[in-house]
């Protein structure tokens, strides 16, 4: 299992069009990668579940990654959220 | 003739027909139906296909370069995966026996629900692409025909709503505007109306079902439709329309041109921005690069003071999305008038002479040091200025540039890479024009920040209204200054700009460029408008005057001309972006 924490700068938050590419860019994996801030998760694939967490700028969510190829999974999603959140 | 109000989203006038664009509403059984799986069948192929066609209509937004609303579509197909919310939802109403149309017209509900219970407008308004994919669901489930919606006319189009779906798919050339009677500005089909640009109007509430037919004018400008104007107005409106066409059309030949005179002297035409959502804008009006990105927003973006990572991600993105063009960033000009929770500053009797900008830094290394990190992390993304602003003195650039160095060399032995960069500082006080050959020897280029530096000079606060008989925008101390601090600037090899004001005021253009400015950095909407000034100026005229004039100002006319100026907001805001 592989973490990491990342506090989101973009002004929106986890909104529509990005997160549909950030649930792009998890499939690519066949690890499971979960958005958790608080008592509420999301699965990375699911662009809704993850909209519905309404993750805002500020906000410290934590990343958890588990599979075959969760190093390489979760090193891709940190560059993903660093360049686009 | 009768005026109705709403609220614009585009400026611009349309006139001509209106048609009402009716969406089918279907009737769903809550009854149970027998086949189960027959029904989870045909739920199965109506998602595939509607997933289907908003790939394709992403892919035919992408074809036609319209990069944010592919992605609109891109994300309502994600929306509609297996095991999200909507899927989930209706699958479950299917394994409780109802038919598929009423599982999705139901399960939809539950997902709308969701985003409408959301704190944030942002989300709430995402309630609308939920029920854009439930109509076009219904649709195929009922195998209704949409495309005769529109009629065959070109027409004023007028829709209780209107979806992204349906929006897009509309035939262009049959579309003179859009009158909504929901809607929200945050909408998907906002945003859409926004980049096509055409003239529309949301939350008209009194759309009636007779407007149908009738002849209409829909004026942007002023928020409202006209049915069955009078002759009057549709000359008016009609001369109105005709001016914007031939403004745009004049506007749009100048993209691409180069911004030099008829006598080929060059100069540089940036845009002023405050943050990355900007970064469209200098594109689409051409400019060449921005002569001021105001660092300001991601101070009062943020609840506490921003890390150096989040300020790296900002101006990362400007700079590699504007790349190769300069982007000159001004370090951190927060003032004592506004009081940033976090930066716990003392309330102070004079602001505007108060404690601000570089002498919070200069005060606060720590706190300056991360803005320098994060600016030399990105200098390597892009072309990068950084410029100081609210200098006096000499000793202050050069504090500032041993901080820089010290960034640097920390970043370094961190083995981050780092990218070329100019250095320059804002003239903005009295102090700093009078002392520009100094100034000068320590830096790359200026910027004249004239609102200030009119402000300081004139000692007139331009945020009040009592003052206004004696503010005078062309004060010749000013004009002096201005011109004395670009002669400065060129005995020593530094570019002088011009980001204030009064570098869009298009009867000083000739002026500015007589005496030598080398940027003119303005709002991006002024960009092409000034290109056009530039474009007509001949120098050659003056060519007979000694190459180094003794700096004159103009004479003062006697009954100073006060010009009207737009009301500003007061207060920091005022200053920070007037």
């Amino acid at each position: 299992m592989k973490e990491f924490k990342y506090v989101i700068t973009d002004p929106v938050g986890i909104h529509a069009r990005p997160a549909g590419l950030l649930v792009k860019e998890a499939k690519n994996f066949k690890s499971t990668a979960t958005f958790i801030k608080g008592e509420k998760s999301a699965k990375a694939t699911a662009l809704m579940k993850l909209m519905g967490m309404g993750i805002k700028q500020g906000d410290e969510v934590l990343i958890r990654v588990e599979g075959e190829d969760e190093e390489a999974c979760a090193a891709a999603l940190e560059k993903f959220m660093k360049e686009n959140f | 003739m009768e005026t109705f109000k709403g609220t614009k989203i585009v400026n611009g006038i349309a006139i001509g027909k209106i048609k009402i664009y009716r969406a089918p509403v279907y009737e769903i059984s809550e009854d149970l139906v027998s086949d189960i799986a027959a029904e989870i069948e045909r739920y199965n192929k109506a998602r595939a296909k509607v997933q289907a066609d908003q790939l394709a209509l992403c892919e035919k937004e992408k074809a036609a370069g319209h990069e944010e609303t592919a992605g609109i579509f891109d994300a309502h197909a994600a929306m509609l995966d297996d095991d999200d919310v909507i899927d989930e939802a209706c699958k479950e109403i299917l394994s409780e026996g109802h038919s598929a149309e009423y599982a999705v017209s139901e399960g939809c509900k539950a997902a709308e629900e969701m985003f409408l219970n959301m704190e944030d407008e942002y989300f709430r308004a995402r309630s609308a692409d939920v029920v854009d994919l439930k109509n076009s669901m219904l649709d195929v489930l009922f195998g209704a025909d949409t495309s005769s919606l529109q009629g065959t006319e070109p027409a004023i189009l007028v829709a209780e709503d209107l979806a992204p779906s349906e929006t897009v798919k509309l035939d262009k050339s049959l579309l003179l505007g859009l009158v909504t009677r929901l809607g929200s500005s945050n909408s998907h089909t906002a945003i859409l109306a926004r980049s096509m640009n055409w003239p529309t109007l949301i939350q008209c509430h009194d759309i009636a079902d007779d407007w149908d037919g009738k002849f209409a004018i829909l004026d942007g400008y002023n928020s409202c439709i006209y049915i069955d104007p009078d002759q009057k107005t549709i000359d008016e409106l009609s001369a109105k329309q005709a001016e914007d066409k031939a403004r745009e059309e004049k506007l749009k030949e100048l993209k691409g041109q180069p911004s030099v005179t008829l006598d080929g002297r060059k100069v540089k035409l940036y845009a002023n921005i405050g943050g990355p959502k900007d970064v469209k804008a200098v594109i689409e009006n051409d400019a060449e690069g921005v002569g001021l990105f105001r660092s300001e927003f991601v101070y009062l973006n943020s609840k506490d003071d921003p890390t150096e990572e989040a300020q790296f991600q900002a101006y990362k993105q400007v700079l590699e999305g504007l790349a190769p063009r300069m982007v000159i960033i001004r370090t951190c000009d927060i003032g004592a008038d506004k009081t940033i929770d976090y930066m716990h500053l003392d309330k102070e009797d004079n602001p505007a002479l108060g404690y601000r900008a570089v002498r919070i830094c200069l005060t606060r290394p720590d706190f300056f040091k991360r803005q320098l990190r994060a600016l030399l992390r990105a200098s390597a993304f892009g072309n990068l200025g950084i410029m100081f602003p609210m200098i006096i003195s000499r000793w202050e650039v050069v504090k500032c540039k041993e901080i820089l160095a010290e960034c640097r060399k920390e970043l370094e032995a961190e083995g981050v890479q780092i990218g070329k960069y100019e250095i320059g500082i804002m003239i903005e006080t009295p102090a700093a024009a009078l002392c520009a050959d100094e100034l000068a020897e320590e830096v790359d280029f200026f910027s004249l920040g004239t609102n200030d530096l009119t402000q300081y000079t004139c000692a007139i606060d331009r945020q009040s209204a009592n003052l206004e008989p004696f503010a005078n925008t062309h004060h010749p101390a000013v004009l002096r200054l201005i011109r004395e601090t670009i002669e400065a600037g060129h005995r020593h090899n530094t570019w002088v700009g011009i980001c204030g004001e009064l570098g869009a005021d298009p009867t000083l253009t000739e002026d500015f460029l007589k005496w030598g400015v080398d940027e003119l950095s303005v709002n991006p909407k002024s960009i092409l408008p000034l290109r056009g000034n530039v474009r007509s100026v001949d120098l050659s005229k003056f060519k007979t005057e000694s190459p180094t004039p003794k700096a004159e100002a103009k004479p003062e006319a006697p009954k100073p001309e006060v010009k009207a100026e737009a009301p500003k907001p007061k207060g920091f805001f005022g200053r920070l972006f007037g």
